[in-house]
């Protein structure tokens, strides 16, 4: 399967082992990353708090670009990507006046933004695209004993509607079903719905690290290994700022949280060194653990 | 017909004893809302339970609780539809909205919270000059503008599941921050910089909503309350550049000028630039130093995990020259504009021709789905 593949700018920044991740674990599921390094930021909702139509037009650019990957789907591995994009998408869709308003900003380059383009979360892509029945049978390592909580971030659950989230498409609970599916245990904990806190780390500090302090705290409470989320501004939060979060809950936390291509990749048979975990600020021990504790059974 | 169990949280605070679930089984048609259910059960089975309401239809605001988890007017809700969304086993959960100490059961102190935050914002209009000699004039758009946010009924579901509030109590909130756009896109008030002003320099205003939209999930008008704040925002700092102490301001400036010089963000400057403002020379000021020096703990072991390298934080990542021209051009023609685009879905609502793309891929998703699995 061939897709648009947008990285995002934060996983080729301060994540770049989930960019990394990612380009390991597709090839293992016949995906072929078009990667569209031409296209821009999609300004993760703060330039669309400066000015609607700058991030409307800026990200219609995007998608046109997309478009002319052969027409393939855009894969995004970011939720606050999915989740911006989402948002003008559905302007743009949704009035033909302003549609034509924002292709006249981008006329002068040659590019049209046309409503139909499919713009879906490697998430997404993984339970409906590739199926969980196709991913499970390619599974070489079965997370067995590996007790894994979901953390979906906001983007990506919310609101529902423009997610197209329902009971016909229950978006809301892939994150359960792909673990299960990769033969872990679900652990639910009281956050694993709810704000990293990162939106709001430059203005309150406090406030947004006692969110992501609190959320690990649940998850420590509820005995998991470690975390894992499709978005990697979470992963800032959740795994980068971990230790001035233990700071403001005062508490020790050392709750590792793995991007989902890492935690795909454990189960399609990389290893956490291979995958880019290493690099966490938080070393996901209980998962190399896990890891060695495989091999030394075969 | 069918029955429904109401599994609903009691605590009376006064009692000294701790909260507890009770299970109510009541015979109803599905369509009837979960209020019903909870009258039926106390008419029937428990004359204890305490609940508020008033109107039942969806229009006083009295009836606001969380089922299954969620903030929503119990008026408002079928059973069956709470069913369908129910986690626990075919039982309907009702508990009192969070966010608001308990009174009694499924009542919660809307004084102590809700409405405190709401005069907060002083939510009356506050004219400039004496009163014209017959009505006010307004024009029909700007009238239409603030309908989204006089739509609100003061039921407290979205103060009840706001995510920044669970953490900071302080936090204005957006029930009060909706009611505080609804005043300055009126254009009868005269105060329009000073609420701004006052709401972004407030620690606890517009700039602490974390941005999660469970408000757009948990109000049943449709007032968006989180889109409202957005808008405050837009206006605070880019019509009347209001630069607050809480970086509000600096980062969403900082943001889109290294998006319009990049092409893509480069976060490695953006966190100092927010502090110390938007320029090259922003890493140099004191506010930038001192958050350094307090965020060394992870920036010690970002650098020791090869997460960022030296190198990576000093150099921007950058998208090809071409495109960046384009990117540029694309600010260039949008912030030439004399005035600000602004679409508003409550307001123009969708195109009737033919269904918007994103739910036709929703639907299509959804069969594909359907034949895999």
């Amino acid at each position: 399967m061939k897709v648009a593949y947008w990285p995002g700018c934060v996983s080729r920044g301060f994540t770049p082992e989930l960019h990394g991740a990612m380009a390991k674990v597709a090839p293992l599921l016949d995906i072929e990353l078009v990667e569209l390094d031409r296209a821009n930021c999609c300004g993760a909702g703060v330039i669309a708090e400066h000015n609607q139509e700058l991030a409307d037009t800026l990200n219609a650019r995007t998608f046109a670009l997309a478009h002319r990957t052969d027409g393939a789907m855009m894969m995004n591995i970011c939720s606050t990507c999915q989740g911006s994009q989402s948002e003008c998408q559905q302007r743009l869709d949704a009035n033909g006046d302003y549609r034509e308003l924002i292709n006249d900003n981008l006329r002068p380059d040659g590019l049209q933004y046309e409503r139909g383009v499919t713009n879906k979360n490697f998430l997404l892509v993984l339970v409906e695209d590739i199926g969980l029945d196709e991913l499970a049978s390619r599974v070489k390592r079965p997370l067995e004993d590996l007790r894994v909580g979901p953390f979906y971030g906001c983007y990506i659950v919310r609101p529902r509607d423009r997610l197209g989230i329902g009971s016909d498409l229950p978006r809301d609970t892939y994150l359960h079903r792909l673990i299960e599916a990769l033969g872990g245990t679900v652990i639910d904990y009281a956050g694993m719905y709810k704000c990293c806190g990162f939106p709001i780390i430059t203005m309150n500090k406090e406030a947004s690290l006692r969110q992501a302090g609190t959320h690990l705290g649940d998850a420590v409470d509820a005995e998991a290994d470690c975390l894992v989320t499709p978005c990697p501004l979470c992963h800032l939060n959740l795994d980068l700022q971990q230790p001035l979060a233990e700071r403001v809950v005062g508490r020790d936390l050392g709750m590792p949280v793995l991007h989902l291509p890492q935690l795909v990749g454990l189960a399609l048979g990389l290893e956490p060194k291979q995958l880019g975990m290493s690099r966490h600020v938080v070393k996901p021990t209980s998962v190399i653990d896990w890891s060695e504790s495989v091999v030394a059974g075969v | 017909m069918p029955e429904f169990t109401l599994k609903i949280r009691r605590y009376l605070p006064e009692s000294g004893e701790a909260p507890y679930w009770q299970d109510y089984t009541v015979d109803l048609e599905g369509h009837r809302s979960v209020l019903e259910g909870i009258l039926t059960a106390r008419a029937e089975q428990d004359g204890t339970i305490g609940i508020r309401c008033s109107c039942r239809a969806a229009i006083c605001g009295s009836c606001g609780v969380r089922i299954n988890g969620r903030a929503a007017l119990a008026c408002k809700t079928h059973l069956e539809e709470a069913l369908e969304s129910s986690q626990a086993d075919g039982e309907i959960v009702v508990e009192p909205m969070g966010n608001m100490p308990v009174l009694k059961d499924l009542i919660v102190d809307m004084d102590a919270v809700h409405w405190k935050k709401i005069q907060r914002v002083t939510p009356w209009l506050l004219p400039e000059g004496p009163p014209p000699e017959r009505e006010y004039v307004v024009p029909h758009e700007a009238m239409v503008d603030v309908t989204q946010s006089m739509a609100c009924i003061q039921c407290g579901a979205c103060v009840s599941d706001c995510l920044s509030m669970e953490v900071d109590s302080d936090f204005i909130g957006p029930a009060a921050l909706a009611k505080a756009y609804r005043f300055v896109g009126d254009p009868r008030d005269g105060q329009h910089e000073e609420r701004l002003k006052d709401l972004s320099e407030d620690p606890a205003g517009i700039y602490d909503c974390t941005h999660c939209f469970n408000c757009i999930e948990a109000c049943p008008k449709g007032v968006a309350p989180m889109n409202q704040i957005m808008r405050l925002r837009r206006m605070a700092g880019d019509d009347y550049e209001i630069v607050d102490r809480n970086n509000g301001h600096r980062h969403e400036q900082a943001f889109t000028s290294l998006v319009r010089d990049n092409g893509i963000l480069w976060e490695a400057e953006l966190l100092p630039r927010s502090y110390g403002g938007d320029s090259f020379f922003g890493k140099f000021a004191p506010a930038a130093g001192l958050e350094l020096a307090d965020s060394l703990p992870a920036i010690v072991r970002a650098l020791m995990r090869r997460k960022v390298t030296p190198m990576g934080a000093l150099r921007p990542h950058k998208i090809p020259k071409e495109d960046r021209e384009q990117v540029e051009r694309i600010y260039e023609r949008v912030e030439g504009r004399d005035e600000r685009l602004e679409l508003n879905l409550y307001i123009t609502g969708f195109e009737d021709e033919d269904e918007p793309a994103g739910e036709t891929e929703s639907q299509a998703a959804a069969e594909s789905q359907g034949s895999s699995a």
